[in-house]
């Protein structure tokens, strides 16, 4: 009890300093540096724009996840709440404010930057949730009474997101929130039958879709239906990650992406351009980085006193596996294409934010590991 | 502390239940990896064939046509740059977008659209569309700078085809023009063809296509997604296509045109010992460069109406009874089967006592008669009566024997030309299968005049003649130079035998080693007097073309006139006695003309038809006199040249 005190009360900065995890930061700065390589690849290798403004935003958003790192993880809980009301006020300001591109409303303009609200809405659902659950009761956590509330506060962001329209990210952020309830408790049965009832009434889901998200469902199960369509892109990330091959075709020499084959290439698809070039290997090397970075966020959780900084490192960790695997999972022509970015790697503002935001809370829950939140 | 117990509970099922979860995102990431597998290691052949075919694409780059030279190596058909707009038909999503646009920047009007629609129906939808294949330098600018709206455009440099000497020599080269299904249907052009390609459509460019298409090339180019070329990858170069050697002398060629101007008619000119074809002109002409982009309406009703039948090319498929152009080989006829003494007089009384067989008269040409005649006499100044009498004597079958011997009654090219024409020599043989009736005897007295069923080409008419004043040796024509064959050697030959037969048995044709190289007559003194008769005819009063001859030894000619009648001549005519132009065109007589010179050493022979020209002394034989003295002008420098080749190969 004495340590706990000591320890939960006073860190000098010497211990804070101590208390970083130096690896995960190693693992940001390793992805990151592969993330601005991979730009420079899709511009054909010129220092333009996008290289630019990646460096940019990698250095900017890095230096606020280190700044960011050491707010006390106590300070996060006490706003979790607030963090989910902004998000939510901000999902609702794209409704209204919101500017368009390629169909889709989904940014907000700050001037230095489109936000994103959707993106910041990822974390702001698992804050919320960790913070929810820190201070249910495990008995009462199969009780209804305890489990509208989460899913209201799910059901809300994931159809504001909807609307923008964006199922991947909505259907991310409805994967966070679950694994939360999921990491808490709640009985698996309610898990069984949500996933029984959700396969029922996935004709009812599909007839409500859009002309273009059932397209690209109908085209994922068989791409060749449309091949200079909706099955362009699936096709042509196959052609170029298959034609890369053990080694890959070297760097810049991706000829899928610099004949501009490729769709999306900077974003979604920034996968696809990396494996063309750096081959089976290379992939594979990303792959483990990201699961090195999956475990140092899950072994964060592990060594985190409070059950806030544990829910919040494994629902986070979680969430960087959905991103990371829907992706891969999206590129290789196993998902639909649904759009979702790949954390860090790929270009685009909002989400490489809300991933360092995300990584500041990780760094903050371990520099505070020791930290009790109380209850109430 | 039952709180704390509970935490603990809920701290362990936190954890246990992350350890599931992380238990699945392993299962789920190694089926991310066994995909990668799958892609990268196994399948890797499959795409990268795939990522190949994506990003290369291969252009077929047209080949040049071999060009086509005369004896002098002067070029008669050669190939000019031109700017041509294709389409390719599976790369275009809306076509009728396409045309739009294609046609407000070029400017298509209401009928080319037709056309253009038209071709295209015709056309498999992954085929080219050629939508013009000569463009102005302007139209074709405009084109490169929208290229980037047109789906499917592709601006093609490209080469057509042009001939210097027009309408002198479209008879002999012919012409080019797209190709048919027929056409695509030949080996040789399916091989070699690329959209928008010309091929031949008449004579040598037809027949030598296999020498004149070449191969064409492939540009490999790297193209991005939008299907613009990033860097060329490979370049096979196309090969042109061979060149043809005429032996054709255009100087000549030209003049015969020239002197063939404004009638209908042929003019061939050959080497009596080489076979070699100086000049085959037929007229009238029209221009082969109309039909390279497709000849136009106007254009083509023009040529097609034309009463005087330009397309027609009368060297070959002009077919003509051969007249008085034909008493030559009838004589000779007699005399190698010694029918006749040369010596036999026959009494030619005028249109008052014409000859008469089983009560049906046959006139000579001649009104007054020509009197007291022997053979010599009858050659020389044409008199119809004589041979009358030396055909009855002499009988259709032997004189068929001896006139398919000397060339006429078989094509002369072979298949270089495919409207050339047999011609027609009758024997009682024919008549009874082609007619099925037996033949008359007043059909051999008509014959003996080269008159009824015979029907001969001018181009068979002039073999004959150099057959004969080769001193009956026979010959090979041909317009496509054979340098195969050292004529040098062979004329040497030829010469000796010429000079020494019968009086060493030697055959010195055997050392020339070429097969068609071969005697053709029993005797001598045959051929040497008709030839002599021949020289008559030109050289001494009262021979039928005595106007035309020269007396300078240098151009001295020997001939034999022929006026060929289209139709029977009746007794009214006969009191009528109308000039020819006082004749209806199409009723007057072909005016025919046979000659080879120079009389001593002769080298070449030529024929002259002027279709409804009158009489041959006035009308053809003139035009042989004037061509004779060009003909042997050049002589010496078309000697020279050839021989120098020869040395040279």
């Amino acid at each position: 009890m004495l340590r706990e005190r000591i320890q939960a009360s006073n860190y000098s900065f010497l211990d804070k300093l101590r208390s970083i995890d130096y690896l995960l930061i190693l693992l940001i700065i390793a992805i990151g540096s592969i993330s601005v390589f991979a730009i420079y690849s899709t511009e054909g290798g010129k220092f333009s724009f996008y290289t630019k403004n990646h460096i940019i935003r990698l250095s900017v958003f890095f230096s606020l996840f280190l700044v960011l790192s050491f707010v006390r993880v106590s300070t996060w809980y006490k706003n979790a709440y607030l963090f989910y009301f902004v998000g939510l006020v901000l999902l609702i300001t794209v409704l209204f404010f919101g500017i368009s591109a390629s169909g889709a409303t989904r940014w907000i303009n700050l001037y230095f930057l489109n936000l994103q609200p959707s993106e910041l809405m990822k974390i702001a659902v698992i804050i919320c949730f960790a913070r929810y659950y820190h201070r249910i009761q495990s008995s009462d956590i199969q009780s209804y009474k305890f489990l509208i509330q989460p899913i209201i506060l799910l059901i809300i962001p994931c159809y504001l997101v909807i609307q923008q329209p964006d199922l991947g990210t909505s259907i991310l952020i409805a994967g966070s929130g679950i694994a939360i309830i999921w990491l808490a408790g709640l009985n698996i049965k309610y898990f069984v039958y949500s996933g029984l009832l959700l396969l029922v009434s996935l004709p009812f889901v599909i007839s409500i879709l859009k002309p273009y998200q059932k397209s690209r469902i109908l085209t994922f199960f068989n791409p060749d239906r449309d091949p200079l369509g909706a099955g362009y892109q699936i096709i042509q990330s196959k052609i170029a990650i298959g034609s890369g091959g053990f080694f890959g075709k070297g760097y810049l020499k991706g000829t899928q992406s610099y004949l501009e084959f490729l769709p999306e290439k900077h974003t979604d698809f920034i996968f696809t351009l990396f494996s063309e070039e750096f081959g089976f290997l290379g992939s594979i090397i990303l792959l483990l980085l990201y699961i090195l970075l999956i475990y140092r966020i899950i072994n964060v959780g592990l060594v985190s006193r409070s059950f806030f900084a544990k829910l919040y490192c494994f629902g986070f960790a979680t969430a960087i596996f959905l991103y990371v695997f829907v992706n891969i999972a999206m590129v290789l022509g196993m998902l639909p294409i649904v759009g979702a970015p790949l954390p860090i790697m790929s270009y685009g503002g909002s989400s490489l934010l809300s991933i360092m935001l995300g990584l500041s809370i990780v760094m903050s829950c371990k520099i505070y590991n020791q930290e009790q939140i109380s209850v109430y | 502390m039952l709180n704390r117990g509970r935490n603990i509970e809920k701290g362990r099922v936190i954890t246990r239940r992350m350890f599931i979860l992380a238990a699945a995102k392993v299962l789920l990431f190694a089926g991310i990896s066994s995909r990668l597998y799958n892609l990268q290691i196994s399948d890797r052949e499959k795409y990268e064939i795939l990522s190949d075919k994506n990003r290369i694409r291969e252009w077929k780059t047209p080949p040049q046509r071999g060009i086509i030279v005369d004896n002098f190596n002067k070029v008669l058909a050669s190939n000019d740059r031109v700017f041509q707009l294709h389409l390719i038909l599976d790369e275009i999503n809306d076509f009728d977008l396409t045309v739009f646009k294609i046609k407000n920047l070029i400017g298509l009007d209401k009928f080319q659209l037709k056309k253009l629609y038209k071709k295209k129906e015709r056309l498999k939808p992954w085929d080219t569309l050629v939508v013009s294949d000569n463009l102005t330098w302007e139209q074709f600018s405009k084109i490169n700078l929208y290229l980037h709206e047109l789906e499917g455009a592709k601006p093609v440099l490209s080469t057509s085809r042009f001939y210097p000497y027009a309408n002198d020599l479209v008879h002999i080269v012919g012409y080019v023009g797209d190709a048919s299904p027929k056409d695509l249907e030949k080996p040789e052009i399916k091989e070699n063809f690329v959209p928008g390609l010309k091929v031949g459509k008449y004579g040598i460019e037809n027949s030598q296509e296999k020498m004149l298409i070449g191969n064409y090339g492939i540009k490999r180019y790297e193209v991005n997604a939008s299907g613009k070329r990033i860097s060329q990858i490979d370049y096979i170069k196309e090969k042109q296509g061979n060149k043809v050697n005429l032996t054709i002398d255009i100087e000549i060629q030209k003049y015969s045109q020239e002197l063939l101007k404004g009638k209908a008619g042929s003019i061939c000119a050959m080497d009596i010992y080489t076979g070699e074809i100086v000049a085959m002109a037929s007229s009238p002409t029209y221009d082969p460069n109309k039909f390279t982009h497709g000849i136009n309406q106007k254009d083509w009703q023009e040529i097609r109406n034309n009463p005087l039948k330009p397309l027609i090319n009368k060297s070959i498929a002009g077919l003509y009874s051969p007249g008085s152009t034909f008493k030559p080989l009838v004589a000779l006829a007699a005399l190698e089967y010694g029918i006749l003494d040369p010596n036999k007089t026959i009494r030619c009384k005028g249109h008052k006592h014409p000859y008469e067989l089983y009560g049906v008269k046959y006139h000579c040409w001649k009104k007054e008669g020509h009197g007291y005649m022997r053979l010599r006499n009858a050659i020389k100044q044409s008199c119809d009566i004589y041979f009358y009498e030396m055909a009855r004597l002499l009988g259709v079958d032997k004189l068929s024997i001896i006139a398919k011997r000397y060339g006429l009654g078989t094509n002369v090219l072979g298949d270089l030309y495919k409207d050339e024409k047999n011609g027609l020599v009758p024997d009682t043989k024919w008549k009874r299968r082609a007619l099925e009736q037996s033949w008359y005897l007043g059909e051999t007295v008509i014959n003996g005049i080269g008159q009824g069923y015979i029907q001969t080409t001018p181009l068979q008419l002039c073999l004959m003649t150099a057959q004969i004043a080769n001193g009956g040796y026979k010959i090979k024509p041909h317009i496509i130079k054979d340098d195969s064959i050292n004529y040098k050697n062979v004329i040497n030959k030829i010469k000796l035998d010429q000079s020494n037969f019968p009086l060493h048995e030697r055959n010195y044709l055997d050392d020339i080693n070429v097969e068609y190289y071969q005697r053709m007559y029993h005797k001598k003194s045959n051929i040497n007097f008709v030839l002599d008769a021949m020289f008559g005819s030109t050289n001494e009063q009262y021979g039928t073309s005595y106007k035309s001859r020269y007396d300078d030894l240098k151009y001295q000619f020997a001939g034999k006139t022929g006026t060929s009648q289209v139709r029977r001549i009746t007794d009214l005519d006969r009191e009528l006695d109308l000039d020819t132009e006082q004749i209806e065109y199409k009723k007057r007589d072909h005016a025919l003309y046979i000659a080879f010179a120079p009389y001593k050493d002769p080298r070449y022979a030529i024929s002259v038809i002027i279709e409804h020209g009158g009489s041959g002394s006035k009308a053809a034989a003139p035009l042989a006199s004037k061509l004779i003295k060009r003909i042997i002008d050049r002589h010496k420098l078309r000697e020279q040249f050839n021989n120098g080749n020869t040395s040279l190969a």
